[in-house]
């Protein structure tokens, strides 16, 4: 059951194979038998989630392909009367009083929700360690990270404990360790997805998107949570397609650029091998394959690491102790209260954002700091601009290196930024981003590439994903440490 | 460029942040690695180029102003770490 896709599962529930009860059953049963080890989940639903499949069954999912099906929210993504905490203990035991919107069309849609999914703390990381509650393990190699930040989401499909899930994506947060646990993950174009009642980091940049095991699957999940939303003033008017209808139409004609930029330093060979793999596949299935430049790529990180810690020492000033959230005890005054507030609730790596976003934003710097990476900010636009005159989407590496063991970058904050090199761009530009499996490293871990497409043009990196996917056969790929029951 | 301990203090009091010694020290290093990482940034040739707040600005709308079914005060204040008299209570500011 649990070795299913969710577009498998989705037919399955059509035909009356099985029931939604038995799907959520065979997750339940199997978050059970493995999460002590992979630690995905932060809050596990059993009650809501099988009295909304019992609901799905006596239906008989008239509600859609997703109707029955089994997912996981990251912890991120607010639920009504189920507890959201952004990984972070400011936010310990906060129930929220009304869905995301996300959660309230996956929930019309007929989803059954099993619970919610690690993450690093307020999105803010790329290992889910700093999450304050509890590390999650890569299930293809157990003392490994999952990546971040929603590693959780990532574990939670690969360990098979649900069909699908939703993250979001700020840097690379769905795509990196969507890459890292060979599964595939999808950053939306900004404004496609609402963000209405998804905790804000930092909101020029902020996307919630799906992770699944196939092409299919994400687009699957995509389907049901795209479009205009008047809840988010910054989502976009545009028409919603049809993900799916086109993932099998080949890549014949299809322009594809191959960045020399994003052939790092550092990277791991194996990595590069693997891209250029995965190009000399398009190639031969019918796409035209061409180096291209996207010359201000230098730049990229240094641009994030002011732009998203500035937007999120903003967006987190709302938690002040005052009204929901964690307060001081004790306080004699009002600065003390937010102070001391923000102290206990915080963790490492948010104050570091948070001063460092701080700094950006002051007096006397934000014309150094600020303004000078939104304006690098346009340049790297407009080579995308650029790039995109000459090809339909770009092809790179996911990820610089396999996932790293757990611990291994916690004191090295740059270090651990620099493994978001990548991934990064593509928020910064606004643009729809992919990681789809590619490949299994010589050590025996996963191995992801990207795709970009232009803006609003998922459908296109989704069909080039299948592409991929058709003819590298990871999908039945199983994390061997862990028991997965045929 | 590198953050002294007393601008650490001074972003700290801006940020409301309590910080540990401890914690001013380590920042103090720490965020010094990242400024100067970014610190490339100066060397960019920007003369006339415009800033960008957000990438895909066609998707900004506002909804019409109406009020519609919006949560209760007491659903508001349920997540309140203290309230009195359908508000949100806090430590005395004026003496």
């Amino acid at each position: 059951m649990i070795q299913r896709s969710l577009s498998a599962l989705s037919g399955a529930l059509a035909s009356g194979e099985c029931s939604s009860e038995e799907a959520t059953r065979a997750c339940l049963d199997q978050i059970r038998a493995t999460d002590e080890r992979v630690g995905a989940f932060l809050l596990v639903d059993e009650a809501g989630a099988l009295a909304a499949a019992k609901a799905s069954d006596s239906r008989q999912r008239k509600l859609g392909p997703l109707d029955g099906v089994p997912i996981a929210l990251k912890d991120m993504i607010l639920t009504a009367g189920v507890t959201t905490t952004a990984g972070s203990r400011m936010l310990s035991g906060f129930v929220p009083p009304h869905d995301a919107t996300v959660t309230a069309r996956l929930k019309a849609a007929g989803a059954v929700i099993l619970g919610k999914t690690n993450l690093d703390e307020f999105a803010m990381g790329s290992s889910t360690e700093s999450s304050a509650f509890k590390k999650t393990h890569n299930p293809y190699a157990l003392e490994r990270t999952p990546g971040g930040s929603s590693g959780g989401s990532a574990a939670a499909v690969a360990a098979r404990q649900c069909f699908g899930t939703l993250g979001t994506d700020t840097g690379g947060s769905i795509r990196q360790p969507a890459a890292l646990c060979n599964v595939v993950g999808l950053k939306p174009t900004w404004g496609r997805v609402s963000r209405s009642g998804v905790v804000a980091f930092a909101s020029s940049l902020d996307q919630v998107g799906p992770l699944g095991r196939t092409v299919r699957d994400v687009a699957m999940l995509l389907q049901g949570i795209a479009g205009r939303d008047e809840h988010d003033a910054t989502s976009a008017d545009v028409a919603v397609p049809d993900f799916t209808a086109a993932l099998e139409s080949g890549v014949r004609g299809l322009r594809v650029g191959l960045p020399r930029e994003y052939f790092v330093d550092g990277m791991d060979p194996e990595i590069a091998t693997a891209t250029r793999e995965a190009a000399r596949t398009l190639k031969a299935a019918g796409a035209v394959v061409k180096e291209i430049s996207l010359p201000h790529t230098k730049h990229a990180l240094a641009v994030y690491y002011v732009i998203a810690p500035a937007e999120a020492s903003s967006n987190l000033a709302r938690y002040d102790g005052v009204r929901f959230g964690h307060r001081a005890k004790n306080v004699t005054h009002l600065t003390e209260l937010y102070e001391r507030s923000r102290a206990e609730g915080f963790g490492p790596e948010v104050k570091r954002r948070i001063m460092l976003g701080t700094f950006a934003l002051s007096a006397g710097y934000h014309d150094a700091y600020y303004v000078k990476a939104q304006q690098v900010r346009t340049l790297i636009r407009r080579d995308f601009d650029e790039a995109f005159r000459e090809v339909d989407v770009i092809l790179s590496a996911a990820t610089p290196t396999c996932a790293w063991p757990l611990g291994e970058k916690l004191d090295d904050p740059l270090s651990m930024y620099l493994m978001d090199v990548l991934t990064l761009p593509c928020n910064l530009a606004g643009l729809p981003g992919l990681s789809v499996p590619t490949a299994k490293s010589s050590g025996g871990l996963p191995i992801g590439a990207q795709l970009l497409g232009r803006p609003f043009d998922e459908v296109t990196i989704l069909r080039a994903a299948r592409a991929l996917e058709r003819e590298r056969s990871l999908t039945t790929w199983s994390p061997t440490p862990l028991p997965i029951k045929e | 460029m590198k953050l002294e301990l007393a601008q650490v203090r001074h972003v700290a009091k801006l940020a409301r942040l309590s910080l540990t010694p401890d914690e001013e020290a380590r920042f103090s290093t720490q965020l010094s690695a990242v400024l100067e990482a970014v610190d490339s940034l100066s060397t960019v040739n920007t003369q006339g180029v415009p800033a960008t707040t957000f990438a895909i600005s066609s998707a900004l709308h506002a909804r019409p102003d109406e009020v519609k079914d919006e949560l209760s005060v007491d659903v508001v204040l349920k997540n309140a770490p203290q309230q009195e008299a359908s508000s949100f209570a806090l430590p005395r500011v004026l003496e």
